[in-house]
């Protein structure tokens, strides 16, 4: 959901009481925030010029705020469609190491492990997460199922909402798109490797702009990571 | 079909197909750190360029407008350890008001 790994050392993380009650119970705090992420996706994805049924369906599919963001905000800059969906992928791309490591607690036919995948996102992880290391299943489903209601919920709140908004501009809402970019960059502004590859990623995509379609600066700026990795 | 349900369609498959690698294919077995160290790098690089190009590009060209504003106030929310949502609020509020003065 949002771009932050969260990910606690699992020596650091107290012991956890099982069950999908618990689960729910520990991420509602963070479901709130979600809810306010999944509104403001709703009205963005609307001026973005999705229909509200579109926002939903990208909500209730995709269920990755930070990717949805990225993908509407290279249709609102006139970028294609194939740009959009590599940007959100690119940004997704995190989950399938997520997944790796929660791999453990997902058992089960392989039909059931595909489904169960899909319920992992930053914050049931995270939730879920036991001193023992591996995540607890119980909690990770109770946890993923307050956040899906969550998140579809506010996104069709915010997308059949914004009907009433005529035009988005006048009330700045094409700079809460930034803002909310460096609201999700701030965890990875703390640490010097991380920072080292957002300014890198930066330059790259405010060199690229002029020169590129819409929408590659961004897919270009992955080309950042080089630099984190070359270096110790 | 229009470009946003082509993003919504494609997107929504590339992530169910993203989540679902590690656990249904890999099972227990871990990536060595050399494939992993890259793709955890990949959130920062991606965001930092989503902000800047929402804040400074139009189009092919790139502009100081009262999108620069905006940001400048989330900068100052940030430091400030302000919630997302107010960083988000305040960005929106400070672009509005310049173009309304200016």
């Amino acid at each position: 959901m949002s771009a932050v790994d969260i990910v606690p050392a699992p020596a650091m993380v107290p012991t956890v009481r099982r069950g999908y009650g618990e689960g729910a119970r520990a991420v509602a705090p963070m479901a709130l925030a979600i809810a306010a992420f999944g509104l403001s996706f709703g009205v963005l994805a609307r001026s973005a010029g999705l229909s509200p049924w579109a926002a939903v369906a990208m909500s209730a599919t995709t269920f990755a705020g930070s990717a949805q963001f990225a993908a509407i905000s290279v249709l609102a800059a006139g970028g294609s469609a194939v740009v959009a969906v590599g940007a959100g992928a690119l940004l997704n791309a995190r989950y399938a190491v997520i997944g790796l490591s929660a791999a453990p607690a997902l058992r089960g036919p392989a039909w059931l492990r595909f489904l169960l995948a899909q319920l992992v996102v930053d914050e049931s992880w995270a939730v879920a997460q036991t001193s023992e290391g591996v995540p607890d299943r119980e909690r990770l489903i109770g946890a993923a199922f307050v956040l899906y209601v969550s998140h579809v919920g506010s996104t069709a709140v915010g997308a059949f909402g914004l009907g009433l908004l005529t035009n988005p501009k006048a009330l700045g809402l094409d700079a809460a798109f930034p803002a909310l970019f460096l609201a999700l960059l701030r965890p990875y502004l703390l640490h010097r490797r991380t920072l080292t590859v957002a300014v890198a990623g930066a330059v790259l995509a405010l060199g690229l702009t002029p020169v590129a379609p819409p929408g590659v600066p961004i897919l270009a700026a992955a080309g950042a990571v080089l630099i984190g990795v070359s270096r110790p | 079909m229009s470009a946003g349900w082509v993003v919504v369609i494609g997107l929504g498959l590339a992530t169910v197909a993203i989540k679902a690698v590690g656990p249904v294919l890999l099972g227990g077995r871990q990536l060595p750190p050399q494939v992993l160290a890259p793709v955890r790098l990949l959130a920062p690089a991606l965001l930092a360029a989503l902000v800047v190009t929402q804040a400074f590009g139009s189009g092919r060209d790139l502009a100081l407008d009262a999108r620069a504003a905006g940001l400048a106030a989330a900068v100052a929310a940030l430091l400030l350890r302000a919630p997302i949502l107010v960083i988000i609020a305040s960005a929106a509020v400070a672009t509005a008001l310049v173009r309304m003065f200016a």
